[in-house]
């Protein structure tokens, strides 16, 4: 999956789950998005680049709702998850959020066992009836997530014992224990080793076949690598979107020519 | 909605809408709003207390800065204060205050009948509405005035604490069925005298600067001798605690090496700040009292304590503030060849003055209101008569402070005393609320942002 | 025989049985007489004032000079100083000034320690009463000699004849009487052989000491002036003085706290030397009894102080805990501002307006509601009296709501932010989030902010003397009234005892245990606290 294949990637007979329309977000007066439309794919990875502070990982955040959190966040425009509005008044973001999960630059591990870490999604949102089910969507997450033969003997060490990669991991494992449809994912690699980072690549590679991943990444590599399509964000604005191969290689904009060469960032 | 077909992964969440909310939805944020609901109670609670505090302190206290007076001409009457008539100030002086009762009571019988006012009450029970303090001002005013004698003065006196309780609502005619000090009778005559204008309420400045009196006269208690108890009280913590914390907490902060010795030294100054205040009265009883025999109840000895009490506070705070101050401040100073000593008293000092004088204030605004140590040493039990007249006097003659004198009024039988004791908590907390002021603004005034 | 801050004339047990009746106004004797206060009169202490003044003097004498001698040899120009000329001054201000003055403060410490072991061998075993100690008569010999000086000062009889004063030939009682010292009974030669040894001590003591200091003073002077020349490192000396002095003050929070201990646990060995320890820890009863046979039992006490901080935290932690919830988790900026420093009032607001509290308005509503039988609200008759367990509780919970409440809010504030992201990013609601994610993170630091809050409950004075009672039981009933330890010290200590009986000393011991309790609560309450907020550095 290291390899720069991109043109050869699977790009066709896929489905839209989230669109994006005319979308504006405003951090008290700045005004940090500005009208972004976007359409993000069902089991692709879509990944966001741009330089520091252009609104990617702003974006994200809007997809889900976590927005919400800030007092002085204000989203205008509609994001559709699978058609409905998700800024609709009847809409509850914890009901959303269920169904587009995060996973968050720092690893952050609740300080519990790695056992009800991955449980405890499942547990508030009550997707089992009883232990054995559960146990059985906590080992299922946690091969999901890669983990299952690092941590199969220790369920119940405090999830914070890990090492980096392997609390990522578990986090990357919690959010899909609620078995979301989307996985957003903030700079997931940002705070881990180069070993560590290639474990989680991998593993969003393999996400890709259930879920639609949005992965916002400073790195170009990384959004080469795993990748079917690239947006790139620059100063609030979506300056383009497609396919990842042609972002790299033909760019339309001069600025993500820029950008991809080096000059600006 | 869209042509996507969930794949047999799919949970069973996603095949709802979003814009309906599932059950367990409603269930969570029922719990939710519930959850919420309790914190919004509990700050109301906080709030609601407050504002009961807050209300039955004004509500009770307000009425000890009234005072009934009763105003009435006495005939100083020359038979009975100066038989010799030579204005003998040796021989004034020897007329007790019983010997002015007298006046009094036909002065009060003089009064009710020119205003032509029915009852039939005795000339003594007249006199009994006045305060026992009426007497001892009379002679006062003699003892000063010697050449009045034989004159018809106009005196304003003050009224006995039923009678004010009566004209501010404490004391009706069914609370005083047993109560010796008053009669029904007494009180139609106080309707009368309110009705011609003898008697009135007016502002008692006297609360405010006056000193304590016995508990028969809870009419003519004050506050004012206590509160220079505890101005000298402040005045001696002020001139200790604050050099000799700012002096530890510099070291500390500055100057202290990294071992087990200071860390003993800090972890012993955080539980000093949290040990019972009662624990250093007990210090302040064996060490200034029992053992050096400095003077029982003197504000100076009440200063020490309180100043040891304080000192954590002020510690801590103040080693706040030079922890605030960035270290580029300190290179700086070093870089242009300044000694580690120059570079703290010259430039980290004067940066953290604001810091520490808040913490001052706020450590100070404490050791105001404290009362338990000053039980131990014996500033509460007795009635500061006298406002001291040196410094001296000030710091080392017996006295009692705000607090004290509260819990020393709280204590008396009579209800009147509790008006003053609620009165004396709004001075208090005057002064605690104007310090506390003080610091705010300097804060705000002064804070930096680095 | 009363020792001198046996002030208060009515022992506050009686007060305290006063209020329990709530109705029923109680007489209190008339207010202490003037006398006790005249035995130690400013005008004694004016020799060391004046002593003082001398050598600030000559410290303000020394810094001038010192700063014009380091001039002068400098021909005036202060480039050719080594340090600024203040420097130099303040060398020699200093040199003065310390040594005198701290000399000055041992000696004042010191000099009363070695005089009373001097006196008190003069003292014949015989005449110290069964079941008293040297301490007592001691204390007797003080007053005497006080009343002497107070004697000689109002020219009622000269030095000299206070010196020659015999206890077979003159009524020294009633002499001292008229001068305002009252004496518990008639004088004993010994006592006043004694005491004409004290004074005598005292005051060879006292004149030495002024000897001592002023000789120090003006050794400083003319060492350091001849010091001061111009290449002489005055700077880098007196900041080492300077620091010495940091030092010095920063130890007095450890002779502080020497000093806690010290004090209480002499008059503690005492009094376990005239009462079993026994019955102090094991026993069952506290009923100290005036003439004698007195039953001190902690544990009565200990009960009632657990009984009513358990009734405060039962009020202050929910109530605490979830404003703390609610203020950094829900609270919008502008509310936050506005309740936070408004429920921070409560915490200001000294104690005795919480006992004012207790007993006139929270205690007579309570009674209404639960006592009062039919007359009550409730027709209930569970309580008696406004003094009771409830009533200390409930004001002390009151009292403790802000302490509890900024304590936690600042430990929730320290879990990190990425937590509750975490959290609700899984689509879990706040609550959710505040419950199994945020509060178990931040619980070893609210175990802390309670222990702490604790351990205030346990030390607070002024709430239980005047809304607890004075009855010492063990009971499980919140409507009766009920003590702590700090109550029963307030009241040992200002009692009508004798300062060396079991009943006096017996405060000491449990101002000692209280010391200890709450000493170990705060350590292991910062501990905690400490580790915690490491946990999230």
């Amino acid at each position: 999956m290291n390899t720069m294949n991109m043109l050869d990637k699977n790009l066709d007979t896929k489905t839209t789950k989230i669109a994006a329309r005319d979308v504006n977000v405003y951090y008290g007066d700045s005004h940090a998005i500005k009208d972004v439309n976007v359409e993000i794919d069902a089991n692709t990875v879509t990944a966001f680049i741009g330089p520091s502070g252009c609104g990617k990982s702003t974006f994200l955040r809007c997809i889900n709702r976590m927005n919400d959190t800030i007092d002085v966040c204000r989203v205008t425009g509609d994001i559709l998850l699978d058609g409905e509005d998700i800024y609709d008044k009847r809409v509850d973001p914890v009901q959303l959020r269920a169904r587009v999960g995060m996973v968050f630059q720092k690893p952050n591990p609740f300080p519990k066992s790695i056992y009800d870490n991955v449980a405890y999604g499942p547990r508030i949102h009550g997707l089992s009836r009883n232990k054995a089910e559960l146990d059985e969507i906590v080992e299922k997450s946690l091969r999901r997530a890669a983990i299952w033969e690092e941590v199969k003997d220790r369920l119940h060490a405090p999830g914070t014992g890990l090492s980096g990669g392997q609390q990522q991991r578990l986090c990357i494992a919690r959010a899909i224990a609620t078995e979301p449809e989307v996985l957003l994912m903030d700079e997931p690699c940002s705070a881990l080793d180069p070993i560590a980072t290639a474990q989680v690549e991998e593993l969003i590679d393999e996400l890709r076949a259930n879920y639609s991943v949005v992965i916002v990444t400073h790195s170009m590599q990384q959004a080469a690598r795993v990748s079917q399509k690239t947006a790139f964000f620059h100063l609030g604005n979506l300056v383009e979107f497609g396919p990842t191969g042609q972002i790299f290689t033909n760019p339309d904009d001069p600025r993500t020519e820029s950008y991809i060469t080096g000059r600006i960032g | 909605m869209t042509d996507f077909s969930p794949t047999p992964d799919q949970p069973a969440v996603a095949q709802n809408s979003l814009l309906t909310q599932s059950k367990r939805t409603i269930k969570r944020n029922s719990a939710e709003a519930r959850f919420k609901a309790y914190g919004i109670a509990a700050i109301g609670i906080g709030l609601v207390m407050l504002l009961v505090l807050v209300t039955t302190i004004f509500g009770r206290g307000t009425g000890a800065f009234q005072q009934t007076f009763i105003t009435v001409n006495v005939e100083l009457l020359e038979s009975k204060l100066d038989k010799n008539g030579e204005r003998n100030i040796e021989d004034i002086k020897r007329v007790t205050t019983f010997g002015y009762a007298p006046l009094i009571k036909s002065a009060m019988q003089t009064a009710v009948a020119d205003l032509g006012i029915e009852t039939s009450l005795k000339s003594k029970h007249m006199a009994g509405l006045l305060s026992k303090n009426a007497v001892a001002q009379l002679r006062a005013y003699v003892l000063a005035n010697p050449e009045k004698i034989g004159e018809t003065i106009e005196f304003r006196f003050l009224a006995q604490s039923r009678v004010d309780g009566y004209l501010k609502g404490r004391v009706s005619r069914d609370s005083i069925e047993n109560d010796k000090n008053i009669s029904p009778e007494q009180l139609d005559l106080v309707d009368a005298l309110v009705a011609a204008g003898v008697i009135e309420k007016t502002f008692n400045l006297d609360f405010i600067t006056g000193a304590d009196a016995s508990d028969q006269r809870p009419e003519a208690a004050g506050m004012g001798v206590s509160m220079l108890g505890s101005f000298f009280m402040m005045l001696v913590v002020l001139a200790l605690a604050l050099p000799i914390g700012v002096a530890a907490s510099i070291y500390l902060e500055e100057f202290a090496p990294k071992n087990w010795i200071t860390d003993v030294i800090e972890v012993n100054i955080a539980n000093l700040a949290a040990v019972p205040s009662i624990v250093y009265g007990i210090l302040g009883l064996a060490v200034f009292i029992n053992y050096m025999h400095l003077p029982m109840s003197a504000p100076l000895v009440g200063g020490l304590v309180l100043t040891l009490m304080t000192l954590p506070t002020i510690i801590i705070s103040t080693r706040a503030a030079l922890k605030a101050v960035p270290p580029s401040i300190r290179d700086a100073a070093l870089g242009v060849g300044a000694s580690k000593m120059q570079s703290v008293f010259h430039h980290v000092l004067p940066l953290a003055a604001p810091g520490i004088l808040t913490g001052t204030i706020i450590g100070l605004a404490q050791a105001l209101g404290e009362t338990a140590p000053l039980l131990l040493i014996g500033m509460v039990g007795f009635i500061a008569s006298n406002a001291p007249s040196t410094i001296g006097e000030g710091l080392l003659s017996p006295n009692s402070a705000m607090p004290a004198q509260i819990y020393e009024w709280a204590k008396r039988a009579d209800p009147a005393f509790y008006e003053r004791a609620w009165g004396g908590i709004i001075v208090l907390l005057i002064f605690l609320v104007t310090m506390n002021t003080v610091a705010v603004i300097l804060r705000r005034r002064f804070e930096r942002r680095w | 025989m009363k020792p001198p801050w046996a002030a208060t004339p009515k022992s506050p047990q009686h007060i305290a049985i006063g209020w329990g009746g709530s109705s029923a106004p109680v007489v209190f004797l008339d207010q202490i007489q003037p006398v006790f206060f005249a035995a130690v009169t400013p005008e004694l202490l004016m020799p060391l004032f004046w002593l003082v003044v001398v050598l600030l003097a000559l410290t303000a004498l020394g810094f001038w000079f010192g700063r014009r001698r380091a001039l002068a040899s400098a021909q005036g120009n202060p480039r050719h100083l080594h340090s600024l000329p203040v420097y130099y001054g303040a060398n020699v201000a200093m040199s003065i000034a310390i040594p005198a003055l701290l000399t000055l403060m041992v000696w004042l410490l010191a000099q009363p320690l070695l005089i009373e072991n001097r006196v008190s061998g003069l003292i014949p075993q015989e005449l110290i009463p069964e079941s008293t100690s040297v301490g007592l008569v001691m204390s007797d010999v003080r007053r005497l000699a006080e009343g002497l000086d107070e004697a000689v000062l109002q020219n009622v009889m000269t030095q000299q004849e206070a010196r020659s004063l015999d206890a077979s030939t003159s009524d020294v009682r009633a002499l001292l009487g008229s001068v305002g010292v009252a004496l518990g009974s008639e004088v004993r030669p010994e006592v006043l052989e004694a005491a004409q040894q004290y004074r005598q001590l005292s005051r060879t003591g006292g004149n030495a000491m002024t000897l001592v200091c002023l000789l120090l003073a003006v050794v400083g002077f003319g060492l350091s002036i001849r010091r001061t020349h111009k290449d002489f490192r005055a700077r880098n000396v007196v900041e080492r003085g300077v620091l010495a002095l940091l030092i010095l003050a920063a130890s007095l929070a450890i002779l502080t706290t020497i000093g806690i201990v010290l004090s209480m646990l002499f008059e503690t060995v005492n009094f376990f030397g005239l009462h079993a320890w026994t019955d102090f820890f094991f026993g069952s009863t506290w009923a100290p009894n005036f003439r004698g046979d007195s039953e001190l039992s902690i544990l009565p006490l200990l009960w009632g102080t657990l009984y009513i901080s358990a009734i405060a935290l039962l009020v202050a932690v929910p109530v605490g805990l979830f404003a703390a919830i609610y203020l950094s988790e829900y609270a919008s900026p502008a509310v936050r501002s506005f309740a936070k420093p408004l429920l921070e009032i409560l915490a200001g607001i000294p104690t005795i307006v919480y006992g004012l509290f207790a007993l006139l308005t929270v205690g007579p509503l309570l009674l209404k509601l639960f006592g009062q039988g039919d007359n009550g609200i409730l027709g209930l008759s569970w309580m008696t009296g406004a003094t009771s367990v409830l009533t200390a509780g409930v004001v002390m919970g009151i009292m403790l709501i802000p302490f509890v409440s900024s304590l936690s809010d600042d430990i929730i504030n320290a879990v990190p932010q990425s937590l509750r992201d975490g959290s609700l990013g899984l689509g879990a609601t706040p609550s959710e989030t505040i419950r199994q994610v945020v509060l178990p993170a931040a619980l070893p630091g609210i175990v802390g902010a309670i222990l702490l809050a604790a351990s205030r409950a346990i030390g607070e004075t002024m709430i239980v003397v005047m809304g607890a009672g004075a009855i010492a039981k063990f009971s499980a009933n919140p409507f009766e009234s009920m003590t702590t330890i700090t109550t029963r010290v307030v009241s040992q200590l200002t009692g009508d005892t004798d300062f060396a009986s079991p009943e006096t000393l017996v405060a000491f011991a449990l101002g000692l245990s209280l010391f200890v309790l709450t000493l170990g609560l705060n350590v292991l309450a910062l501990y905690i606290v400490r580790k915690y907020r490491e946990q999230y550095d």
